[in-house]
């Protein structure tokens, strides 16, 4: 699977990372238009980055983040070339994860 | 015959039972493995509890250090976009609240010892609201608040 897209580039030694993840993010509160049955919760829960082993960022999200979520966020202490490792996990136990290279 | 219809019945329950097992198991896993995860928090229904199911206290002190920078009226609450920088020193958290959806918090951001005050992302919003975040720098939370005006709304439908 390749549900995550990632950038990230370091400017003056600090480290903007812009993430797009592909998921349904459903709330658990949307009706199915043509059934009338609710769709059940499935949301991003935890999102993970890290930078040579060490976490830089953790994001616990609920259900209000947007369908195919955004995330953009700086640290410093990376330099170009470096890699940076992102994964998440849902609330029905999928998960995903990949790799990029800091530009 | 009867016992025949018996028999088929134990496996059937037998067979359902085993796979609601499974089922129940599966998906408990995932769960239990994320300690960060705090369940209360997220399923607050007000800003105060979900700050204090959160961050153990809801005593927040008001700070012009903290910027929101979201859309003044958001025609689809569905996508808004929210960004939040701060210039406090010693950032370890930056949490994120709707303060009119059923349940406020919406995320939650740990920021590692070498992460800028800064963060970025979508939210969905129910209805005009206030965006609200929490900062955490050493022990203490500090708030800033911004009033998003919604046309549409983005849950449920």
């Amino acid at each position: 699977m390749a549900s995550i897209k990632m950038r990230a580039k370091t400017t003056d030694g600090v480290t903007t990372v812009k993430v797009l993840i592909s998921h349904p993010m459903d709330t658990g509160l949307q009706k199915d238009k043509k059934t009338g049955k609710k769709i059940p919760a499935h949301f991003i829960q935890e999102v993970v980055c890290k930078h040579k082993d060490t976490t830089v960022m953790t994001a616990n999200w609920g259900a209000a983040i947007s369908k195919n979520p955004y995330l953009s966020f700086k640290f410093s202490g990376a330099a170009a070339g470096d890699m940076l490792s992102i994964s998440w996990v849902d609330n029905k136990g999928e998960k995903d994860s990949t790799e990029a290279a800091i530009k | 015959m009867t016992s025949m219809k018996r028999r088929i019945f134990l496996k059937g329950s037998l067979a359902t039972g085993a796979v609601g097992m499974a089922v129940s198991t599966g998906l408990l896993t995932p769960r239990v493995s994320l300690a960060a995860w705090t369940k209360a928090a997220f399923e607050a229904t007000d800003v105060n509890g979900g700050v204090s199911a959160l961050y153990g206290s809801s005593n927040m002190d008001k700070s012009d250090k903290i910027k929101i920078k979201a859309p003044d009226i958001a025609e689809n609450g569905a996508v808004v976009p929210v960004s939040v920088t701060t210039s406090i020193d010693g950032v370890s958290s930056i949490s994120l609240f709707a303060d009119k959806n059923a349940t406020p918090l919406t995320a939650d951001f740990q920021l590692g010892p070498g992460a800028e005050g800064y963060v970025s992302t979508r939210i969905k919003m129910g209805k005009t609201a206030n965006v609200i975040a929490v900062v955490k720098a050493g022990d203490k939370l500090y708030s800033a608040s911004k009033e998003v005006k919604v046309t549409i709304g983005g849950c449920g439908g």
